[in-house]
C-alpha cells in the first residue's frame, strides 16, 4: 500500500505512468467510468478548500466512485480533540482512500502511520500540497509535450509559497531547467531552497524584481498572489505592487508559445483581460488537475485494468 | 583524590565536555534503569581541561548510544566486560533521533498533539542538519 505525502514519493519514471495514465483517462473517459465502482474516497478537509476537494470528489466520481467526508474541522470530530491517529483509523473502517488536508505540517503523514487504506496529502499547513504539483506538472507535459529544456519563472510571494517551493523540488529532476525567480526583496526564495534544491543540484536560476524584464526570455510564467500584508512596509507595496501584476501589455513580451500557470484562486495578480489569450492556460490546468487525480486514485488503489 | 570503582559489565563514557553529563544521564534515560550509574563532573584532563566522565554498571545491549553520537561525537565510549574494556565505540550522528528534540514550528502536527514521538532525521551529515520528520523544519546542531 502506498500514500503520497510529497510530489517526490514517486520517481520521475513512475510519474511518467502516472501522466501517460491521465492522458489515457482524458482521451477515453468511458473506459475508466466504473473502474472505482464501489469504492470510496474520503475527503478529510479540516480547513476549507473548496477547489482542491471539488477536485478529488470530480475525479473519484468520474471514475465510478463515491465519496464522503467533512470540510472543516467544525464539522469533523477534531472539535471534540480526536486525534488525527485514531480519526483515520475510524475513517479506514468506512472508506478505501482518504485524501486529507489538515492546517497543521506532517499531519497527513501521522495518518499514512496509522491507516489501513491510502493517505493523499490534499495539503498541509504551508509544507507540502503534492497533488498541486502533479498538476502543474501534468499540466507543463500536457501542453509543452515534455517536461525539460524549459526556462521557467516564477512570480509573485515565493518566500512563503508552498505550491513554488514544491514545484522547484519537482522540476529539479529534469533536464536543463533554468528558473527566473521574479519576486519583491522580502519574498525571494527561501535560503533552504537556494542552497538544499538549487545549488545542490546545479541548477541555472536568477532574480529579478520585475516582470517586464523576464517575460521575453521564459517558456512557462508561473505567477502566485503578493499579498500586502506580507510587506514590511506600506511604501514597498505601492512601489512594487503593479510589479506583479500580469496584463495584456505585459503579455506583448512574452514569446508566442509561452504559456501561464496559476494555481488558483487567481485574486488580481491576473488582469482578467489575459483570459482570453491563448497562451493563458490557469484554466486548463484546474482541468488537468482532475485527470491526473484521478490517475493517482486508481494508481493508489491498484485498480486491475478492466 | 575522589576514587570510584572499576565496573564488571557496562559502559565508561569518558571525555564528556564538563557540565554535560546530566544531560547525557537524562538523554540516555539512565534515570530509568535499574543499574548503578556513577557521574563524575569536572574531572582533570590532560586533553580538555576538565571533563565529566559516567560509569554505568548494566548489560552492554542495554543502552541505545546513538544519541551520544548526536550529544558530542568527542566522547569515547569504553565497553566493559569481565572487568576489561572489550570495545571503544566510534561515535557518528545518528540517521534519526527520538524524543531529544522538540520541534519549534508552531504549525508543526507536533504542537497540538503531544503524545507523538519527536522524530528527526538527518538530512545534511557535512551541515549536521536534522530536520522534523513531520514537517521538515530545520533544527541545526549548535557545535
Amino acid at each position: 500500500m502506498r500514500h503520497l505525502m510529497s510530489p517526490l514519493d514517486f520517481t520521475t519514471e513512475e510519474l511518467e505512468q502516472l501522466m501517460d495514465l491521465a492522458d489515457d483517462m482524458r482521451l477515453h473517459p468511458e473506459q475508466y467510468a466504473d473502474a472505482c465502482h464501489g469504492k470510496k474516497l474520503a475527503t478529510c478537509f479540516y480547513e476549507p478548500s473548496t477547489r482542491t476537494r471539488l477536485s478529488f470528489e470530480a475525479a473519484m466520481l468520474n471514475l465510478g466512485g463515491s465519496v464522503l467526508g467533512f470540510s472543516s474541522a467544525d464539522s469533523s470530530s477534531a472539535a471534540k480533540g480526536e486525534s488525527v491517529s485514531d480519526t483515520i483509523r475510524v475513517i479506514s473502517s468506512y472508506a478505501d482512500i482518504c485524501a486529507m488536508r489538515h492546517p497543521k505540517e506532517g499531519a497527513p503523514l501521522v495518518a499514512s502511520s496509522h491507516s489501513r487504506i491510502p493517505v493523499i496529502n490534499a495539503g498541509d499547513g504551508g509544507h507540502q500540497h503534492p497533488t498541486q504539483t502533479l498538476t502543474d506538472l501534468y499540466t507543463i507535459r500536457s501542453l509543452n509535450g515534455s517536461i525539460g529544456n524549459l526556462t521557467i519563472g516564477l512570480c509573485g510571494d515565493l518566500k512563503f509559497g508552498r505550491t513554488v517551493h514544491s514545484l522547484i523540488n519537482a522540476l529539479v529532476r529534469y533536464p536543463n531547467i533554468k528558473f527566473i525567480l521574479i519576486s519583491p526583496e522580502e519574498l525571494r526564495i527561501p535560503e533552504y531552497i537556494r542552497e538544499d534544491v538549487l545549488d545542490r543540484n546545479e541548477i541555472p536560476y536568477v532574480e529579478m524584481e520585475r516582470l517586464e524584464d523576464a517575460m521575453p526570455q521564459l517558456d512557462i510564467l508561473y505567477m502566485t498572489r503578493v499579498q500586502r500584508e506580507r510587506f514590511f512596509n506600506e511604501e514597498d507595496y505601492l512601489r512594487m505592487k503593479d510589479f506583479y501584476i500580469l496584463n495584456s501589455e505585459k503579455m506583448t513580451l512574452a514569446k508566442d508559445n509561452m504559456m501561464v500557470l496559476h494555481p488558483l484562486p487567481r485574486v488580481n495578480e491576473i488582469s482578467v483581460e489575459v483570459d482570453d489569450d491563448p497562451r493563458a492556460a490557469y484554466f486548463k490546468q484546474a482541468q488537468y488537475g482532475v485527470y491526473i487525480r484521478m490517475a493517482l486514485i486508481y494508481t493508489l488503489l491498484e485498480v486491475q485494468p478492466c | 583524590m575522589l576514587n570510584i570503582s572499576g565496573i564488571h559489565e557496562g559502559f565508561v563514557l569518558d571525555h564528556i565536555k564538563a557540565g554535560m553529563s546530566m544531560k547525557i544521564y537524562h538523554d540516555l534515560h539512565l534515570d530509568q534503569f535499574d543499574c548503578t550509574v556513577a557521574i563524575i563532573m569536572n574531572a582533570k584532563s590532560n586533553k580538555m581541561g576538565t571533563k565529566d566522565i559516567i560509569k554505568v554498571e548494566c548489560p552492554i545491549d542495554a543502552l541505545d548510544l546513538d544519541i551520544l553520537g548526536y550529544i558530542d561525537h568527542n566522547i569515547t565510549v569504553n565497553v566493559i566486560q569481565g572487568d576489561v574494556i572489550v570495545d571503544k565505540k566510534v561515535l557518528t550522528l545518528p540517521r534519526k533521533i527520538k524524543n531529544v528534540i522538540s520541534c519549534k514550528n508552531p504549525r508543526c502536527i507536533t504542537s497540538i498533539e503531544q503524545e507523538l514521538d519527536q522524530i528527526f532525521v538527518l538530512t545534511d551529515e557535512e551541515r549536521e542538519i536534522y530536520r522534523c520528520k513531520y514537517c521538515e523544519e530545520k533544527f541545526q546542531k549548535q557545535s
